[in-house]
């Protein structure tokens, strides 16, 4: 048996149904006006407004407890909101990483008061996370982390440089990954965690670091002798390495992982319209095909969630086969429809298709890089 | 409780001998004579049916499993062709049966004539469940000549069928036969699949060059991972396929289907390439799973035609309609 299963999800309640209806409503009436080339920036867009009402109609947090700010609601119905959200190209940056993973490891390893003090305010949607993890010399070898934070009384002093920090010139905490005894030669031993406020934080610098698409998602966060209250230590000092684990099972583990270009899709198909022949209508059937499947084993991952299963190596699959979907999307469109990409028009396929082109190559790498994940899929299989 | 049946059947009484006749297109007679006993052919019917009452969940695993074994009968279609009968009210198949449309088919005089391409095992049917336009008909073995002999990459015969017969069994027809076929080809396809991730599993695990096991070099255990995602999409294909038949969804069907077909030749050739030179020989037996696959992608319809299916009804929805008509498969 080596065959890694994925439970059947069941269908949809009718109050998953009622769900999506509802949740569609909600966006059409928030964001009707942004345009093709908005819709594909999916998650890179940061929209702190968007994010109040999100927070306001309940869709923030929607697993955690009622006394957090949570709505206690299922797997399935967060799952809808998810997959919708990106759907509809919805600019989710500003909630996206703390509803995602840092509200969820702060609910279960934070101190009753940091919980308080913080998941209802991520649930109302207004604290933005960035993630601490990679460092100029740790990137996806993430336990030769070197930032370290040394214990000074009632505080940690923090000395180091995190990288591809996306928002965090915007965003207003970070879940720091950092060594707070040894050195990076003991791997897993001696690493914490740090919840790090980035606008009231002495010693930290945010630098910009900007991709090849000219966008400025991304930053270099630099602590010298930077002073973290010691009471922002997240779960156990030296248990760090298992903490960053369950994040990035978070990170990981969202049925979100194969939505970044449906933006052109929708815009493919709008271009074929009238002038489709065999060959083009084949290959959108076998792409939506492909879509229909992943979607599906996004669901599984979703009901194995539910069930508080350890739904690692499925979504490791699924990012992976998602992220190939994703990618080669402008490859298979090209072979349709002739365009010059153009970062900078105003037509939808044009501009859509640069804007998708440009940021692609960050889908394989972004929450573990394809090969990282094709490695833990190689150890799930018993090879390693 | 079925799967381990069918599993200790299979494990008794089909051997490399047996898989060598019926690559020699020889039907393997008192091998469907325990199939029959076992009642496997009523598997896909509910109690009120006479059948087994399966859960779908259980349904698929037995599906898979005639794909996981390989084996070289016309079960599946059996089984889904007693699925239509009992569905129209027309009497069971007596011993083994074919699916199949074939709309230029003519009616006169009572007589319905015309031939039907490439039927699985079509000499040694007992009857043929076959869709014309919105009819079903129940045709007997007396009801077809062999017009032409035919052959599937995996060597079982599929010859092509005269029809000539005086019409006695229709009925308006309850789902097409060819969708039923296409639903089973997915999970045999993702049952096979299973098998060849194992094979590949276990000779990257004790074949050893240079030194060490093959599966300890990264550039393998990616291609191992890439097989396990494509069993991963050919298993979910064949669910989400089966469930569209049950809703009569027939884009559904198109989905799953054609993403188990892609999965089978993918995954084919990543577990060829891992078995080096072995894989590409009547030796091991990884070659029963490979070239069954490779036909198992090309029936039914073929990938084309259920592809222009899906994508037809997407380019209609539009851009705007189009992730709605994704969360409706």
């Amino acid at each position: 048996m080596s065959a890694i299963p994925f439970p059947a999800p069941p269908a949809d309640t009718a109050e998953v149904q009622a769900l999506r209806t509802e949740f569609r409503a909600f966006l059409d009436k928030h964001l009707s006006h942004r345009t093709p080339r908005q819709r594909s920036d999916n998650w890179y867009g940061f929209d702190r407004t968007f994010s109040l009402e999100m927070g306001k109609a309940g869709y923030l947090g929607m697993t955690w407890p009622k006394q957090y700010g949570g709505h206690e609601r299922s797997a399935f119905e967060r799952a809808v909101v998810v997959e919708e959200s990106l759907a509809y190209g919805a600019p989710v940056g500003a909630h996206w990483i703390a509803d995602r993973q840092s509200g969820p490891s702060i609910l279960k390893f934070g101190t009753e008061e940091q919980k308080e003090a913080i998941l209802p305010r991520i649930a109302a949607g207004e604290l933005a996370f960035g993630i601490g993890m990679s460092e100029p010399d740790s990137g996806s070898d993430l336990a030769a982390t070197r930032t370290k934070a040394v214990r000074d009384g009632d505080v940690y002093r923090v000395t180091g440089t995190k990288v591809w920090t996306s928002f965090a010139h915007e965003a207003d905490y970070v879940i720091l990954f950092c060594r707070t005894s040894g050195t990076p030669a003991d791997r897993h031993q001696g690493t914490s965690q740090l919840l790090v406020n980035l606008k009231e934080t002495p010693g930290l610098t945010i630098r910009p670091i900007i991709d090849l698409a000219g966008q400025h998602h991304f930053n270099e966060m630099h602590f010298e002798d930077a002073i973290v209250p010691a009471k922002n230590l997240l779960g156990q000092e030296g248990d760090g390495w298992n903490q960053v684990m369950s994040e990035l099972a978070f990170e990981r583990s969202g049925p979100e992982r194969f939505l970044s270009s449906i933006e052109l899709m929708y815009q493919l198909i709008e271009v074929l319209k009238g002038r489709e022949d065999d060959a083009a209508l084949a290959m959108i059937g076998r792409l939506t095909a492909q879509l229909a499947v992943l979607r599906r084993l996004s669901r599984s991952v979703a009901a194995m969630l539910q069930n508080k299963q350890d739904a690692g190596l499925q979504a490791a699959i699924v990012k992976d086969v998602g992220a190939v979907w994703e990618q080669t999307l402008p490859d298979f469109a090209r072979q349709l429809v002739d365009a010059e990409p153009d970062p900078r028009t105003a037509k939808a396929y044009a501009g859509v298709l640069a804007n998708i082109v440009h940021n692609s190559p960050s889908w394989s790498l972004r929450g573990g890089t394809r090969e990282i994940l094709r490695g833990i899929i190689a150890r799930g299989l018993g090879t390693r | 409780m079925l799967a381990e049946m069918i599993q200790r059947l299979f494990e008794r009484s089909l051997d490399d001998a047996a898989q060598g006749q019926a690559r020699n297109g020889q039907w393997l007679d008192s091998l469907w004579a325990e199939v029959a006993e076992m009642g496997l052919p009523l598997a896909l019917l509910s109690e009120e049916q006479g059948g087994f009452g399966l859960s779908p969940a259980e349904q698929g695993e037995a599906l898979r499993l005639l794909g996981k074994l390989p084996v070289p009968l016309p079960v599946a279609e059996t089984m889904g062709a007693n699925r239509i009968f009992a569905k129209a009210g027309l009497p069971l198949a007596e011993g083994a049966a074919g699916l199949a449309r074939a709309n230029h088919l003519t009616l006169e005089n009572g007589v319905l004539k015309g031939r039907v391409e490439r039927v699985a095992w079509g000499e040694h049917l007992d009857c043929l469940c076959l869709a014309v336009d919105k009819t079903l008909y129940r045709v007997p073995r007396s009801g077809w000549t062999i017009a032409e002999q035919g052959s599937a990459l995996n060597f079982h015969p599929r010859p092509s069928l005269e029809i000539n017969w005086e019409v006695d069994a229709q009925a308006p027809l309850p789902h097409c036969p060819v969708a039923e076929g296409a639903v089973l080809r997915a999970y045999q396809i993702a049952g096979a699949l299973e098998a060849a991730l194992d094979m590949t599993l276990n000779h990257t695990a004790t074949r050893v060059q240079f030194g060490k096991p093959l599966q300890k070099n990264q550039v393998v255990q990616h291609e191992l991972a890439k097989l396990a995602g494509e069993l991963a999409c050919a298993t979910a294909a064949a669910d989400l396929a089966g469930e569209a038949l049950a809703r009569g969804n027939l884009l559904g069907i198109a989905a799953g289907s054609l993403r188990a077909r892609e999965a089978a030749g993918n995954g084919a050739g990543i577990a060829t390439q891992m078995h080096g030179a072995i894989g590409f020989t009547r030796e091991h037996s990884l070659h029963l799973y490979t070239t069954s696959l490779w036909t198992w992608r090309d029936e039914f319809a073929g990938q084309v035609f259920w592809a222009k299916v899906l994508g037809k009804a997407a380019v209609q929805a539009g851009g705007d309609g189009y992730w709605p008509m994704v969360t409706e498969l």
